[in-house]
């Protein structure tokens, strides 16, 4: 078993709260930070450790922090919305480890100078919140966050801040507007947020995992963190995975573990639901393209699923075996997004709606051959052309199931019905 | 109508935020928990106390699907049929609620009990399939623990029902002999 990183203590019984946090050596790492490093030393140390934004992107973190402009005041946004459709390690690690993230909070406001923090916890989450708010209560308690944190000279203030539904909102500038009490709207970029963010300051913007690794790599070193992954990717992260697998979880799993591991090790997903075949798999949550079976050796790291044709995206692994149609499946992930849309602009206020009755007509055998061809010239007017990266994250699903399994598709429009699954029709039935 | 104790509530949050006006979610939670719902008293309360246009807030109140625009039922079920909830069979749960409760998804039975949703993706995947009650998680659902589930809410309904049979007989002063006072 490879040793663990942020999961390492969430199960260990009270973690949640400051004392048993305290015992595990909770925020040693926080008192070292302000003993022994200048911010921007902590900066630096983060970008040798190669640690990569884990929300979505994997854009460097260290590198992020190091492009804030100099005026102040400056902020930080916490990004806990996690609703990517097969993500759900943020809410575990809220859950049941919220001092790691409060931890990875306060280091990382040190490190850029940062006043006043955000957390940004997804609406639906209410238990989630309630454990990060009562850590943020222990921690001013104890003198971690407020005035003059342990007699360093540094101030801080930590707002516990919760969503009301709306995916949009993990956006990260549609995150920033609804932090400043407005519509979850996406702003235009140019400008960047490290340049003119929340509240028109230079604002750092990190998802939930990618805070709650820093205080781990505070405490044992940029070099320790770096000697694991690949030349590239360094470091674990937390994979999520669900479908059809006999254990789905959370397996926090060194970067270029190879996909097979994650799903068929008995440690992990332990194989195939009822021993089915594999037929594909969406690695990074519902935005990311689709991956046909003869991928399942692929290492999951950011380059090499890059390759593969995908991304690593917010490491939600799905998984769907032989019996899965894949026009029904992508007609139910197309749907979050027409719901999702925020309206903003046209190409996906109208194109996912379009999208949906498309794939509804072709899934209930009323399409015609030419409407697989439309949905990829849909896509095509979508991709590339929406105010904001959801759009884009419409057509993944699409394009890519086209590529895999036309026949399908085409199946569903010649014969009326799909060709596997429940609803597919029984070869005897069809004789009779 | 929102008490003052709220509206004291929501000037100490406005207090909190470099921005007063960042405090208008927080501030529709709490009109929220007293009216139910954000009523139009909710959205003059927070418009008041944040010094913003009742329409203003109302554009934020109407962009978020947390804040309700009708009075929902006691007991608000949202069950996932995003994607991962979908591998797992979550559709034919959701039909077998529909026919429990005897309402259709996105409706609120006549009596105020329940109001069925669904929900895209409660990062809840790999306990799938889900459902929130009241913003509380039920994992790893399957045919038999909804209707259990249903049994319950069923005979707290009853039980609450009986105590406040017994509330209004104690209004009357027919409280059985022997029943303690202090
Ligand atoms: C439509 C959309 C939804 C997103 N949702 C989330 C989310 O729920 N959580 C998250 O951390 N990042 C989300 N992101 C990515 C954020 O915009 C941002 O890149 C990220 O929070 C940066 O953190 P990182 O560098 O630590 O990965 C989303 C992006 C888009 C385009
Ligand atoms: S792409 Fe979609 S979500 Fe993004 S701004 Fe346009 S309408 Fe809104
Ligand atoms: S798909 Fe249902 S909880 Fe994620």
């Amino acid at each position: 078993m490879p040793e663990l990183i942020v999961t390492k203590h969430i199960d260990v019984p009270g973690i949640d709260r400051l004392d048993v946090y305290r015992q595990y050596g909770g925020y040693e790492a926080l008192e070292k930070a302000l003993r022994e490093y200048q911010p921007e030393e902590i900066v630096e140390l983060v970008k040798k450790s190669g640690l990569r934004g884990r929300g979505g992107a994997g854009f460097p973190t260290g590198m992020k922090w190091g492009f804030l402009a100099k005026n102040e005041p400056r902020y930080l946004c916490c990004n806990c919305d996690e609703s990517e459709p097969g993500t759900f390690k943020d809410r575990m690690l809220m859950e049941k480890n919220p001092h790691q993230l409060v931890e990875g909070v306060i280091i990382t406001s040190y490190a850029c100078r940062v006043s006043t923090a955000f957390i940004y916890v997804r609406g639906e989450l209410a238990y989630a919140a309630r454990q990060v708010q009562r850590a943020v209560d222990e921690a001013y308690a104890a003198g971690y966050i407020g005035k003059n944190i342990l007699g360093s000279g540094y101030s801080l203030d930590v707002i516990v801040h919760r969503g009301a539904g709306a995916y949009i909102c993990g956006e990260e500038s549609a995150l920033m507007e609804s932090l400043e009490g407005r519509r979850g709207y996406p702003r235009l970029k140019p400008p960047f947020p490290a340049a003119v963010g929340l509240y028109g300051g230079p604002t750092v913007i990190n998802n939930c995992e990618t805070l709650s690794t820093v205080p781990a790599i505070v405490r044992n070193g940029a070099d320790w963190y770096a000697s694991f992954g690949t030349e590239k990717s360094k470091g674990t992260r937390i994979f999520c995975l669900s479908g059809h697998v006999k254990k789905p979880g959370n397996y926090e799993l060194p970067l270029g573990t190879p996909l097979r591991t994650l799903i068929y090790d008995e440690q992990y997903g332990g194989g195939i639901l009822d021993d089915k075949r594999l037929k594909a798999v969406i690695p990074g949550g519902s935005s990311t393209f689709i991956l046909g079976a003869d991928k399942i050796d692929t290492p999951l790291d950011f380059e090499s699923v890059a390759a593969a044709g995908s991304m690593l995206g917010s490491g939600g692994v799905i998984v769907m075996h032989e019996d899965t149609c894949i026009v029904d499946a992508v007609l139910r992930m197309t749907e979050f997004y027409r719901d999702e849309s925020c309206g903003k602009c046209t190409p996906c206020r109208e194109g996912t709606y379009w999208l949906v009755q498309l794939l509804e007509r072709i899934e209930h055998g009323h399409g015609k051959l030419s409407d697989i061809d439309l949905l990829l010239d849909i896509c095509d007017n979508i991709s590339g052309k929406s105010f904001c990266p959801l759009g884009d994250a419409a057509t993944s699903s699409i394009t890519s199931s086209i590529k895999l399994f036309r026949e399908e598709y085409e199946y569903h429009v010649r014969e009326g019905c799909c060709m596997v699954g429940p609803k597919a029709r029984k070869p005897a039935a069809a004789a009779l | 109508m929102i008490s003052e104790q709220a509206k004291q509530r929501m000037r100490e949050l406005a207090a909190r935020y470099p921005v007063a006006r960042s405090a208008v979610m927080p501030a529709l939670y709490i009109a929220q928990a007293e009216e139910g719902y954000v009523s139009r008293a909710a959205l003059e309360a927070v418009a008041e106390v944040l010094n913003m246009t009742v329409d203003d807030v109302e554009s934020v109140a109407t962009f978020y699907t947390m804040y309700y625009q009708r009075p929902p039922g006691k007991k608000v079920i949202k069950v996932c049929n995003s994607i991962s909830c979908y591998l797992r069979g979550c559709d034919a749960l959701i039909e077998q609620l529909e026919r429990r409760l005897g309402i259709k998804r996105g409706e609120t039975s006549p009596d105020g009990r329940y109001t069925l949703l669904t929900a895209e993706c409660l990062a809840s995947c790999g306990t799938a399939p889900v459902l929130q009650v009241n913003d509380e998680f039920v994992e790893n659902l399957t045919p038999e623990l909804v209707d259990r589930l249903v049994d319950q809410w069923e005979a707290e309904f009853q039980s609450e029902g009986r105590s406040q049979s017994q509330d209004r007989d104690q209004v009357l002063g027919q409280r059985p002999s022997g029943a303690g006072g202090c």
